[in-house]
């Protein structure tokens, strides 16, 4: 029936893809990696796995760009689709910075908590726990919320230059953005090759180094959406009206900017409040 | 539009015989899908096998506890570790529990949500709002793609060393500390933890899908008040999966570095917790059992009101009981934790939230009662399966009332009592609806009709097996027998024996499902468009049976006076 190939509406009706299932398998191979990897049987599976993973992401967003630079694909219903799913995607990325905002204060709130005697026995009763030496956050902490805030200031700068047409203020912005999300990174293991507490064996380091790791790596991801779309921006993609691709960066890039801030603010400043500082 | 134009100068340049990209063929149809039919037939298919796998773990536990004493286990603990005596009753012993919580995550995942949210929402969500498919097709099908995956993780597991010198997790589905870190070193564990890392994205990638296919691809004049009750069963459930599944994914994660990486998020003697990490599993283990059951309710919705010939009563009430449920589903996790050593307040406002739960649950099951009142009812196949579906919710609902006082749980805790409660509203309640769901849409699905003898032989064999199964189970655990052992005192063999009968039964009702399945398509008959006459009212039933393979490539339009 020719009626099953004729289409009058708007949706985009996506070709068969080999990527999924590939995705697939490098997972499986990904992870049974991992598991050998941490027994000490033999590293190079997960890493096997890890580019495939990477390749696929690869392929798969390169098919998506093509797409959207096809000027038939994404109509405005599409569009929203995309804005729908992005803002699904940090929703849930939300709640998995809640499971790691949860152990913390779980630490935080109940160190001295009478029914939990080993745990006192291990803090002493006392915040911070018995030997754990606490960043001053008005040191380099306070440095790192400062960059990731300017950063979103010339994520912005990118965007307004961009819906004006000026291309190189686009290119600048991201150019600055990036930069300072490196920066960050950097101050980030500095901060961590200084720490006064191990990753392993107490509470603190655990959740510390978890929470603000998995931010670090929300982080890196962000830099290199950021790095996409600076490519883009080179290969003459984007225009004042259209430019999704961008957007996403951008909103992930104040997303992670405002997990930092919760960070900052409740690991950093009131988990030291009223505790004396060594510098 | 010029976009438009250009894609119809694009369909007219190709010969509509050659059936050009548009209809895949061969492997690629399946492996590289980008259909959402096809890819809910996947799901289908996968969910049945890894339910046959699930149930024959189940059979190997109720053929050990058919009487008093260790009857097999320790013969396959001799056959899989080659160990005799004493140390092979031992090894039997952990296997039992491997077995259980091997059956718990296999339903769970792999049996109970890829048939709802994998395969019927995916199918019959977009049908139902009329769009030609769902918004992200290719994310659609790497969610199906990455069960297999998680899948082969839990049964590999169960080959890997666990506690020392024995094989598989034996934890359970909830997997708590330290049995789970300490308590079992070896790499089983951390399969099962990988397996729920892939399980858990492909989940949350298949719920994004399906928000954005329902909030943003509804046919025009579907307005939400106007949307299929199972569209909105789906969008509640997918919210749940979207919010609940990634706070697992963090506490698995701490559970992973605390097993691998030395960190103390769960262990007392470097500051952590073991409450932690209950807490963290129930907040999304709570919205987790909503999320196996919501879209049943969708399913029996539409059932209901087809085989009364009446709209469902109160849509409504009907649609926003399902919001209430997922909401206060988010804010009643620690329920389960009532023996943690919570304080008495915390104890008294999780009893309070948890009967409250009660209330849109009670609007769900009066309004279905009310649909069929006065209906000109038929009972087909579906509506059999329906009725059953309330009734046995019902039951399990009625003892999770009981359930949710700390006092009375006190003593029901971790007994077969708990065990009777969740089976009666998922493997009663969830399994019902997904049979019922099955028998209600096969005829759509593959154009055929099934045996309405061997239909109804089916639900009947069904019925009277699980309700064997279970029902004893209440008396058990009131009698205070506990779950997850292998051995329990002659006093429970009775109602132990019973249970066993039952499972026999119920093996003997999925032959007569497996071979109904294979005469249906052996016999071909045709089902028509729509089979259930003027109930069934829903957008797909206007299609054909199969749909084609993109339907709506002119969307129906919904008059603003169409009923829902």
């Amino acid at each position: 029936m020719s009626a099953a190939i004729e289409k009058n509406h708007d949706y985009h009706m996506v070709e068969p893809s080999p990527w999924p299932f590939w995705m697939s398998v490098a997972v499986l191979v990904m992870m049974i990696g991992a598991v050998a990897w941490m027994r000490d049987w033999t590293p190079f599976p997960f890493f096997i796995g890890l580019a495939g993973v990477l390749y696929v992401f690869y392929a798969w967003w390169a098919d998506v760009v093509k797409e959207a630079e096809d000027g038939v694909s994404h109509t405005p219903v599409v569009q929203m689709h995309h804005r729908y799913g992005m803002m699904l995607f940090i929703a849930s990325e939300v709640m998995f910075f809640v499971a790691w905002f949860w152990a913390y204060f779980d630490g935080f709130f109940r160190y001295d908590d009478v029914e939990q005697v080993a745990r006192v026995a291990f803090t002493g009763g006392h915040w911070p726990p018995a030997g754990i030496e606490l960043f001053d956050p008005f040191h380099l902490p306070l440095f790192n919320t400062l960059i990731l805030l300017t950063s979103g200031t010339t994520v912005t700068w990118a965007h307004h230059a961009l819906l004006e047409g000026d291309r190189e203020g686009l290119k600048y912005g991201l150019w600055l953005t990036i930069a300072l999300g490196v920066l960050f990174s950097i101050v980030q293991v500095i901060e961590y090759t200084h720490a006064g507490f191990s990753f392993s064996g107490n509470l603190y380091g655990a959740t510390f180094f978890m929470a603000t790791g998995f931010h670090g790596f929300h982080v890196f991801i962000g830099t290199v959406f950021l790095i996409v779309c600076l490519a883009r921006a080179y290969a003459g993609h984007f225009t004042p009206e259209r430019h999704l691709g961008f957007e996403f960066a951008a909103w992930y890039w104040h997303f992670v900017d405002v997990v930092w801030l919760f960070l900052f603010a409740s690991v950093y400043v009131w988990g030291s409040w009223g505790v004396a500082l060594n510098h | 539009m010029a976009n438009t134009a250009n894609l119809e100068a694009h369909a007219t340049g190709h010969d509509h015989a050659s059936h050009d990209h548009h209809t895949p063929t061969g492997w690629r149809r399946w492996v590289y899908s980008t259909n959402h039919k096809d890819i809910g037939i996947m799901y289908l298919v996968f969910s049945i096998v890894a339910g046959v796998i699930g149930g024959l773990l189940s059979g190997a536990m109720r053929l050990e506890l058919q009487e008093p004493g260790i009857q097999i286990f320790h013969g396959l603990a001799a056959m899989a570790y080659g160990l005799e005596g004493d140390s092979a009753i031992d090894a039997g012993k952990h296997m039992f529990n491997v077995f259980v919580s091997a059956h718990a995550l296999i339903m769970v995942f792999f049996t109970v949500m890829p048939a709802t949210m994998g395969g019927f929402a995916n199918y019959f969500a977009p049908l139902m709002v009329g769009a030609p498919d769902t918004a992200f097709p290719r994310i659609n099908n790497v969610a199906f793609w990455l069960l297999p995956p998680a899948l082969l993780l839990t049964v590999l597991s169960m080959f890997f060393e666990g506690p020392a010198g024995a094989l598989g997790f034996g934890g359970g589905w909830t997997a708590y500390p330290p049995l789970s870190t300490t308590g079992h070193p070896g790499p089983a564990t951390d399969f099962v933890i990988f397996s729920l890392h892939v399980a858990g994205v492909s989940s949350i990638l298949g719920a994004i899908n399906l928000i954005t296919t329902i909030l943003n691809m509804r046919a025009p004049g579907m307005t939400l008040h106007k949307m299929p009750l199972f569209a909105w069963s789906v969008l509640v459930t997918a919210f749940l999966l979207l919010l609940a599944l990634p706070v697992l994914a963090g506490a698995i994660t701490m559970m992973l570095t605390d097993r691998n990486f030395g960190t103390t998020f769960f262990s007392p003697e470097g500051g952590g917790d073991p409450v932690l990490y209950q807490h963290l599993f129930w907040f999304f283990g709570h919205p987790e059992v909503y999320i196996m059951i919501l879209p049943g309710f969708g399913i029996v919705s539409h059932i209901v009101a087809t085989f009364s010939r009446k709209p469902v009563f109160g849509y409504m009430a009907m649609a926003y009981a399902m919001v209430a449920i997922g909401f206060v589903g988010f804010v009643v996790w620690a329920h389960h934790m009532y023996t943690t050593g919570l304080s008495l307040d915390v104890q008294r406002y999780f009893v309070a939230a948890t009967m409250v739960i009660a209330v849109p649950t009670g609007v769900k099951i009066f309004s279905w009662i009310a649909t069929m009142w006065g209906g000109s009812i038929t009972f087909r196949i579906p509506m059999l399966w329906a009725i059953g579906f309330i009734f046995l919710f019902t039951v399990g609902g009625v003892t999770g009332v009981v359930l949710a006082n700390a006092g009375a749980d006190r003593a029901l805790h971790d007994t077969y009592y708990v065990v009777a409660h969740f089976h009666y509203v998922l493997s009663l309640g969830a399994v019902f609806s997904i049979f019922a769901g099955w028998y209600y849409w096969y005829p759509k699905m593959f154009g055929y009709m099934y045996s309405e003898f061997l239909g109804k032989l089916h639900f009947w064999v069904m019925f009277v097996g699980v309700n064997l199964i279970f029902f004893p189970q209440h008396f058990l655990g009131l009698a205070g027998m506990p779950r997850r052992y292998i051995d329990y005192p002659d006093a429970f063999a009775l109602w132990n024996r019973v249970s066993s009968i039952g499972y026999y039964v119920t093996f003997v009702a999925m032959l007569i499902f497996f071979y109904a399945t294979w005469e249906a398509s052996r016999k071909k008959r045709p089902a028509g468009d729509n089979p259930w006459g003027e109930g069934a009212t829903t957008l797909e039933w206007t299609l054909s049976s199969p749909p084609p393979f993109h339907q709506f490539s002119t969307l129906p339009k919904i008059d603003s006076k169409d009923a829902h």
